[in-house]
């Protein structure tokens, strides 16, 4: 089983880190995975902005870099989701169909294409889990509060098994953080205020550290914490699922 | 003035920001608990989405057979393709019965078409009879929520408006008080009121009847009082059948409030004896929405507000700040469809988090329409320069790998070597109240390939 691993534009640029910890964690768990040159942006910024025509070059590119994997992972759940329900602008080619059908977020990849929870990690704080939006009500990585099915979360599971973490209850489970691709540039009056307000019920909750299956919520909160001096760090669930502490 | 702007202002009072949302989410809270004690939820939503699109591809029969059944019990039916001719037929009807005075009882059908400052160019007083809406009438405000319309006024303010209005004495915003003072101003417009307006929730094609929900009591009121009942609704609001009731009722008032049932849901099936009944159906742009495949489902909306209540954009913005009529989600995706340049703005007006869609009782994918219309937006209406030209180039870029790493390269050179002043300035948004990420000194690519050399 061969398994392509996908990194996000700005994961790649800015977060090695997450990539780095992406990347032992799934060869940790035994996987074949290899990392193909030359990729670029699922195009979800062009697609959330209204330039979906503009994007098809990029995602044309994606499936050209993943079209011969297994699966496909990336710890990215809006990336993933993008992958999943917007690459209909492409003509469904048995490959394209082939790359949406296994593209993964990697806590879900995780749990349900290889049944593990208990990863053997480690890490003695007191966590919060930012369930980021699309990974939440779009690849549903756990029940949402709006919704009255049985409560569930891919996330908790993975991170309820981690040694000495201490997994923090919030006052709102899963609103969303603000960020929203070029939302925070163009609407950067509300979602810095979403953001605070987030941030501000860790803190409230006692949280040492921030996670979350998306960074790209995280830089958007990190950017806060950091202006603000907060208390508070902030760290992919990823390097989390990696550590030894 | 584009929704981000208005929203920057509503923010510059931090306090009433968490005050707004704070209210909101409150009763978000009560609906979910309310939602929770009805077993089979999310299958009620199931069968109230399947009646509307049932509805919908069947509108023309259905608006049929509910005129001929309420024509048989004795009510007049009028038809109105749009705004203005929906405000003629109400004043005609008033005119017909020289009524100079007129309660009206919750409606954002007449909102839509601007029907008061009609009548009141005619000479006619109207009076909305629901509290808030009473509450927004007074400021010369429109409401900013459909089913909370004064949500945006603290209770320190009504008591200012008040005593304005009312000849209230100074209570330092005291509920119990300013209610009191509301219902004794209210019980006398409803005694001298001419005739009565009322909105329609849902009008039932197999008996010709409908049903108005309140929690005032204020449609039953003024319609009983009055000589005659005008009640407005959008072609859209019919059902099929009586017994649908049961899943709509059920499903409105607990996603508007958490209430289990709306104190009021008055059923209006025939004129009174020495009375009349009119109903005026509107079509003012559904027609057209209904063409739109892909917005098609946004007609399915019963008016609850609950998305407007989950929204962390609503809740932040406070409900003017959408300009229009239906403020909030819903607004957001019958908005453009309506006047494309004016409401622009509305559809990004959001981070698709998708918790519209998740409440929403009859399952509209609101989020998913947003990001449609964003697409049609961007096609149809002039894009700022900046904008346009900059996710343009990034389109290109991102579809040549080598073109990309150059320029992710540069960006990193920037944010690493330039100078703070250079990054923090005007053109850097992001940058007024967040920190950029930190640049670590190697990329994954770099990384990774130096690792399969050495391994
Ligand atoms: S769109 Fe749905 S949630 Fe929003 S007001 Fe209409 S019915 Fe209620």
């Amino acid at each position: 089983m061969k398994v392509g691993l996908f990194i996000p534009c700005y994961i790649n640029q800015l977060y090695p880190q997450v990539a780095i910890a992406t990347l032992e964690l799934l060869e940790k768990l035994g996987q074949d995975v290899y990392y193909p040159e030359g990729q670029t942006c699922c195009g979800q910024p062009l697609g959330n902005s209204g330039y979906e025509e503009n994007s098809k070059g990029a995602c044309q590119i994606f499936v050209e870099n993943f079209k011969e994997y297994d699966y496909i992972v990336g710890p990215s759940g809006s990336c993933i989701y993008h992958v999943k329900h917007h690459f209909d602008i492409l003509e469904q080619t048995p490959e394209v169909i082939k790359v949406r059908d296994n593209a993964y977020e990697l806590c879900e990849f995780i749990v349900k294409v290889l049944g593990k929870i208990n990863l053997g990690a480690s890490f003695p704080y007191k966590v919060g889990l930012h369930k980021s939006c699309h990974g939440l009500r779009g690849l549903k990585l756990g029940s949402c509060s709006e919704k009255m099915d049985a409560y569930y979360s891919i996330e908790e599971n993975l991170l309820n098994q981690v040694i000495g973490l201490k997994l923090m209850i919030l006052s709102r489970k899963d609103e969303c953080c603000g960020f929203g691709g070029t939302f925070s540039v163009f609407e950067e009056a509300i979602s810095v205020k979403m953001g605070k307000d987030r941030i501000k019920d860790h803190i409230d909750s006692h949280v040492e550290v921030i996670t979350g299956a998306d960074h790209s919520c995280l830089m958007h909160l990190e950017g806060l914490i950091n202006r603000n001096k907060q208390p508070l760090k902030v760290m992919h669930i990823a390097e989390i699922l990696n550590s030894c502490i | 003035m584009s929704h981000s702007k208005k929203a920057e202002i509503f923010n510059k009072n931090e306090a009433k920001v968490n005050w707004h949302d704070k209210a909101l989410w409150y009763v978000r809270e009560k609906r979910d608990l309310s939602a929770h004690k009805v077993q089979g939820w999310e299958y009620l939503r199931e069968l109230a989405s399947g009646i509307k699109a049932n509805v919908l591809s069947n509108l023309d029969e259905y608006l049929i057979q509910f005129e001929k059944n309420a024509q048989k019990n004795g009510i007049k039916v009028h038809w109105a393709s749009n705004a203005e001719e929906h405000n003629i037929i109400v004043n005609n009807i008033l005119a017909e019965h020289n009524a100079k005075k007129v309660v009206k009882s919750k409606s954002m059908l007449t909102e839509e078409c601007h029907l008061n400052p009609y009548l009141e160019s005619k000479g006619i007083e109207v009076i909305d009879t629901d509290l808030g809406e009473r509450i927004v009438q007074l400021a010369k405000e429109s409401p900013s929520h459909i089913v909370l319309p004064a949500i945006h006024k603290t209770k320190e303010e009504v008591d200012i408006l008040f005593q304005e209005y009312l000849g209230t004495k100074p209570n330092f915003g005291n509920p119990e008080y300013l209610t009191h003072e509301a219902r004794k101003h209210l019980r006398d417009k409803f005694l001298k009121a001419d005739a009565a307006i009322t909105g329609v929730n849902f009008a039932i094609a197999d008996t010709g009847g409908f049903v108005v929900c309140t929690n005032e009591g204020n449609a039953d009121m003024g319609a009983h009082l009055a000589k005659v009942h005008i009640a407005c609704m959008g072609i859209e609001k019919i059902i099929p059948k009586e017994k649908h009731l049961g899943i709509f009722l059920r499903l409105l008032a607990r996603s508007a409030t958490g209430q289990p049932i709306t104190t009021y849901s008055s059923h209006f099936n025939k004129p009174a004896t020495g009375k009349e009944m009119h109903i005026v159906i509107v079509d003012n742009g559904r027609t057209e929405q209904l063409s739109r495949e892909d917005f098609r489902a946004s007609l399915h909306c019963i008016r609850c507000g609950a998305c407007m209540n989950t929204c962390p954009i609503y809740r932040r913005s406070g409900g003017h700040s959408y300009d229009a009529t239906i403020p909030g989600p819903i607004g957001s995706i019958l908005s453009p469809g309506m006047d494309m340049k004016k409401h622009s703005s509305l559809p990004f007006a959001s981070t698709l988090c998708g918790s519209c869609s998740n409440v929403c009782p009859v399952k509209i994918n609101i989020h998913k329409q947003l990001y449609k219309w964003r697409q049609v937006i961007v096609k149809q209406q002039k894009q700022p320069l900046l904008k346009n030209s900059i996710l343009k180039i990034a389109g290109v870029v991102l579809s040549k790998p080598r073109l990309y790493s150059l320029s992710g390269k540069s960006a990193r050179f920037i944010l690493k070597k330039a100078p703070k002043f250079m990054i923090y300035n005007r053109l850097n948004t992001w940058g007024k109240a967040r920190d950029l990420p930190e640049v670590k000194n190697e990329i994954f690519d770099e990384w990774y390939k130096k690792r399969t050399k050495n391994g």
